[in-house]
């Protein structure tokens, strides 16, 4: 089984549907992608937010994202993923992240996705900072996305 | 060794990388960050509560009771906030 992982941080947009068809094209191994996409919300709590800025690790989230992209495989019998996470300044509506998971059947595909996603969201070098009408300010982790990375750590 | 600092902790230092040789007696990552602390206001208040920083070694995740020595470029940064 071969598997194709593609993983980019980028300032620019991308096109989830370009970024399916680049996985699959010319496969027929693959039965199932699933795909989670991450996007700008225009308010937090009732606060109207004006924009994102991402900031990240350069190196180190490239390295952290391939790793476990690397657990992944291992755990999943998956044929592809790609995860593209975005940096620089995002306003609402916009594209964030989007991570692709490829397997023969979906449930290592939705498995394989919802993992890469609880550690994305805790524990690669990411970092958002919210512009609001009351001005910037960075955003706090939350507990609750520790709970949902913690979930998949194998005792 | 290289040391980098990410989100609030580099705007509150104030820069986001420096070279820093700290003593000899500075051995672990907490050590480090009670060296880094003593060197002006800037730091202490980036580092006024220690048990909210993450480190990063070579860029691999570590504890705090993580030895120093032999780091190429260690790095501080906040809880992380992507996906």
């Amino acid at each position: 089984m071969t598997a194709a992982v593609t993983i980019r941080i980028q300032e620019a947009d991308f096109d989830i549907g370009h970024e399916i068809a680049a996985l699959t094209k010319g496969r027929t191994d693959i039965g199932a992608v699933v795909t989670f996409s991450g996007i700008c919300r225009g308010s937090e709590s009732g606060e109207a937010i004006a924009a994102l800025t991402l900031e990240h690790y350069p190196g180190m989230a490239e390295a952290e994202i391939q790793r476990h992209a690397d657990e992944a495989m291992t755990r999943w019998p998956l044929t592809g993923l790609t995860v593209v996470h975005r940096v620089g300044r995002i306003t609402p509506g916009e594209n964030i992240v989007v991570v692709l998971a490829a397997s023969q059947h979906r449930q290592a595909a939705f498995q394989a996705a919802e993992f890469l996603m609880d550690y994305l969201k805790a524990n690669a070098p990411f970092w958002k900072r919210e512009e609001s009408p009351k001005g910037a300010s960075w955003i706090e982790a939350r507990g609750h996305d520790e709970t949902a990375a913690a979930r998949w750590t194998k005792s | 060794m290289k040391v980098k600092y990410f989100a609030w902790v580099r705007e509150r230092i104030g820069i986001a990388e420096e070279t820093v040789e700290p003593p000899a007696s500075v051995r672990t990552v907490d050590d480090l960050i009670g060296w880094l602390s003593s060197r002006g206001e800037t730091y202490a208040y980036a580092f006024e509560t220690p048990k909210v920083i993450r480190v990063a070694i070579d860029h691999a995740h570590v504890k705090p009771d993580a030895m120093i020595s032999g780091a190429r470029e260690i790095a501080f940064f906040p809880p992380m906030t992507g996906g």
